[in-house]
């Protein structure tokens, strides 16, 4: 709402660097959305290994160096490359900018009637810092020895003996700020700079599902931070923080380090981000789901100050079960009780939330259009993943599961089949939003069946592959006796990843066609009470035209005493039918 | 970051400015950053076959001397933002530069400190004592840089037009808050490595 005289904004203020929640949130859009295929592509390779070990690449094998891939045969070193950085690329630089970055930029000051965020160019500057932070980590691949290679988790000391991990670190603490940055911002324009009328308990689930993400982000990441400088110092300095005594490396005494450190401490400081992470991965897609749902039922979202409840719960008891991650380190059994406890009762508001959200389909006249397909597939496919959770959570099962492709299983269902389908919803949700047209309804229902239908066949055949005892670790499965009944179900995972690829065509089409031919729409087509829908599309500077006055809670849907079946929370009274 | 000030008053708010929200929640964030430092120090140091007595390898009388000038700077700081609340350009001036100089002669002995250490051929590999001393104390003092540039933006920032507006006195409201935190840090830092 810069007023004041000003010259008609440059094309580099208006989209380059712009300052603007709403242009913000699309850079954070399409990057992250890049990201994802990019971190996807990386597991292509990976699976490719996985099922045919030992056989050049077809196609691009070629083209890949020498070094990385001799003679399109992916080298064990290269392998670990991409499972670092597919995992690293995927959550921090996919899924947590997708569902904070992109739709908590755009969104959130919509919803609670702000014009833009509280501090504008300190949002610009977390997606400066967000944006070389990603290219950085991408470019550790054309460094001598390649990028980082110690899994996503960087655990030493084999972190801090492998090449590629300084750059991952650097990388880290860009992203790290950035996120910083955004979440202070995010926190500040939820508690100041709501409509007049917005009280707390009128703003929708979503923007309580980035409030609570934004403290998640705020104070668990600071641990990684420091936790980095430390195992940076070890990298650059030699300093022994994660280094014990006497440590072997290739047959010799690794001698540059003084030894003394604790390995293990790295291990609790990194989960004691990544735990909340989760939350950080899976609160805002809940978030985006009960918009969705309440939308597309027609009806009041079930249990609104529960799902509010619960997630601030969650919140805060993401912060004291971060060690279930490490049951077989070798920590003492009675802090393994311990976690093993407060694991079980986090479980609690998840399954709170997920049922309120079960419940609230009952009793609606359902619209099945694309985003709510994808929220309704949401349910079950989270579900799953929530539950299979809980024999990881428990130490018992959890030696035996430990370290296998259950456990892949598990948190892609979570992530993938819950977070990721969640987002591809409140894309197609919000997208007439964004551009004022409406994405094509069957391009997005073929997207949606060949995507479910694919991401099980990727993920399912994991459960069995774990259970069999396979660690998830290896470069060559069948270099094991015992791993070779598994090998079959390799490959359905692979041929299904690479279908997965195919399905995602019709929504990287879909998306640009409907951006400039899509079907024009209304400011708001769904129908949706939320003030984000009471504004044009695409809102201008500064959003809305008049200063929203809110009179009503958020899903004031089939209200007995108005003419139509949904009541916008700025609509001052209802009007008789 | 003004953009919406002059229509900040119809917002549904808390009625803390959107400044002061955000630097307690940035120092939140410090908090647990330190906080992590200072968790990595007791977990190093209960498990460490040996661990050095602060006083006898490092210098005591040198960092009491920082201490002072840390605690002095936090009494100078506050008087800065009386001055400017009394629309006391001058007075102003003087405090936050005292602040700045006695920032800066913390970085100075701090300096002397580490040279000497190196001097001594102790360097952050030779043990995790020494890992400890380098990591902490480098990354307090570059809150301590980071605080004096920000001061020092301020006292550039006085000389301009509408130096007495609510943004300015906010602002260095916050920057003590900051320096404050800074120095909190410190004393916890100076025991933990010095004292024990």
């Amino acid at each position: 709402m810069s007023e004041h005289a000003h010259a008609e904004p440059s094309f580099t203020e208006r989209y380059v660097f712009s300052v603007d929640h709403k242009v913000i949130g699309l850079q954070y859009l399409v990057t992250s959305f890049v990201f994802l295929l990019l971190g996807f592509s990386m597991v292509l390779l990976m699976r490719w290994q996985l099922a045919f070990p030992g056989q050049p690449l077809p196609l691009i094998g070629r083209l890949l160096s020498a070094s990385a891939a001799p003679g399109g045969v992916i080298g064990p070193e290269f392998y670990n490359q991409l499972g670092a950085m597919h995992g690293t690329i995927m959550v921090f630089l996919g899924i947590v900018p997708l569902g904070v970055g992109a739709f908590g930029n755009y969104v959130l000051p919509l919803q609670i009637g702000a014009p833009d965020m509280a501090f504008p160019r300190m949002n610009m500057m977390s997606y400066w810092l967000y944006l070389p932070g990603g290219l950085l980590m991408l470019s550790s691949f054309l460094l001598p020895g390649g990028a980082a290679q110690s899994g996503w988790t960087s655990y030493p000391p084999l972190s801090v003996i492998n090449p590629g991990q300084t750059v991952w670190l650097l990388a880290m603490v860009l992203l790290i700020t950035s996120s910083l940055l955004g979440s202070i911002n995010f926190i500040v324009t939820t508690l100041n700079l709501r409509a007049p009328g917005m009280t707390l308990w009128r703003m929708p689930v979503f923007v309580w599902s980035q409030f609570v993400t934004a403290f998640l982000l705020l104070l668990a990441f600071p641990p990684l931070e420091a936790a980095a400088v430390l195992q940076l110092m070890d990298r650059v300095f030699h300093t022994s923080f994660y280094m014990p005594e006497g440590l072997i490396v290739g047959g010799q005494l690794a001698s540059q380090w003084s030894g003394g450190g604790q390995s293990l401490l790295w291990q609790h400081l990194f989960w004691f981000l990544a735990h909340p992470e989760v939350y950080v991965l899976i609160l805002p897609p809940m978030g985006i789901c009960a918009e969705i749902i309440s939308n597309n039922t027609r009806k009041p979202i079930f249990g609104y100050k529960e799902i509010v409840y619960a997630m601030m719960f969650l919140g805060t008891m993401s912060f004291v079960v971060w060690a279930h991650h490490m049951f077989v380190s070798g920590m003492s059994t009675t802090l393994s009780n311990f976690f093993l406890v407060t694991t079980m009762i986090i479980s609690v508001p998840s399954v709170a939330l997920l049922t309120c959200l079960i419940l609230s389909l009952k009793g609606g006249a359902i619209r099945f259009t694309t985003p709510m397909l994808f929220a309704l597939a949401f349910l079950p496919m989270f579900g799953i993943g929530g539950l299979t959770g809980l024999p990881l959570g428990l130490t018992v099962t959890d030696i035996y599961l430990h370290d296998t492709y259950y456990v892949i299983g598990h948190f892609h269902y979570v992530v993938v089949t819950g977070s990721l389908i969640a987002l591809f919803a409140g894309t197609y949700f919000w997208f007439p939003k964004w551009f004022g047209r409406r994405m094509d309804d069957t391009l997005g229902k073929i997207h949606f069946w060949g995507t479910l239908a694919a991401m099980n066949g990727i993920f399912l055949p994991m459960f069995a592959i774990g259970l069999q005892g396979q660690s998830r670790r290896l470069y060559d499965p069948t270099a094991h006796l015992h791993n070779l009944i598994g090998q079959p179900l390799h490959v359905v995972s692979t041929v299904s990843a690479f279908v997965l690829m195919l399905f995602q065509i019709p929504v990287i089409y879909n998306f640009f066609y409907s951006m400039f031919r899509g079907e024009p729409t209304d400011s708001n087509p769904w129908k949706a009470t939320t003030l984000d829908w009471q504004c044009p599309s695409p809102p201008p500077h500064g959003n809305f035209a008049k200063l929203p006055r809110v009179y009503r809670g958020p899903y004031e849907y089939s209200h007995p005493d108005h003419r139509d079946d949904w009541l916008p929370q700025d609509a001052e009274k209802a009007v008789a039918s | 970051m003004s953009a919406h000030a002059a229509v900040a008053a119809p917002y549904e708010n808390t009625g803390v400015p959107d400044g002061k929200l955000a630097i307690w929640l940035f120092l939140a964030s410090e908090v647990m950053l330190f906080g992590t430092l200072f968790t990595s120090y007791i977990v190093l140091r209960t498990a460490a076959a040996s661990w050095p007595v602060g006083w006898e390898v490092l210098n005591v009388p040198l960092a009491t001397l920082n201490t002072f000038f840390l605690i002095a700077s936090s009494v100078t700081i506050v008087m800065a933002h009386a001055k400017a609340s009394a629309r006391d350009k001058a007075g102003f001036y003087r405090f936050m530069g005292l602040t700045v100089l006695l920032s800066l002669a913390f970085l100075v002995v701090k300096g002397f400190e580490y040279g000497h250490k190196f001097h001594e051929g102790h360097f952050p590999s030779t043990s995790i004592f020494y890992a400890v001393y380098f990591t902490t104390t480098g990354l307090h003092g570059l809150h301590i840089i980071g605080g004096v540039a920000w001061n020092l933006g301020l006292m550039w920032w006085a000389g301009r037009d509408g130096w007495d507006d609510r943004l300015f006195l906010g602002r260095v409201e916050y920057a003590g808050l900051y320096w404050h935190f800074v120095d909190i840090v410190w004393i916890f830092l100076f025991p933990a490595l010095y004292l024990l």
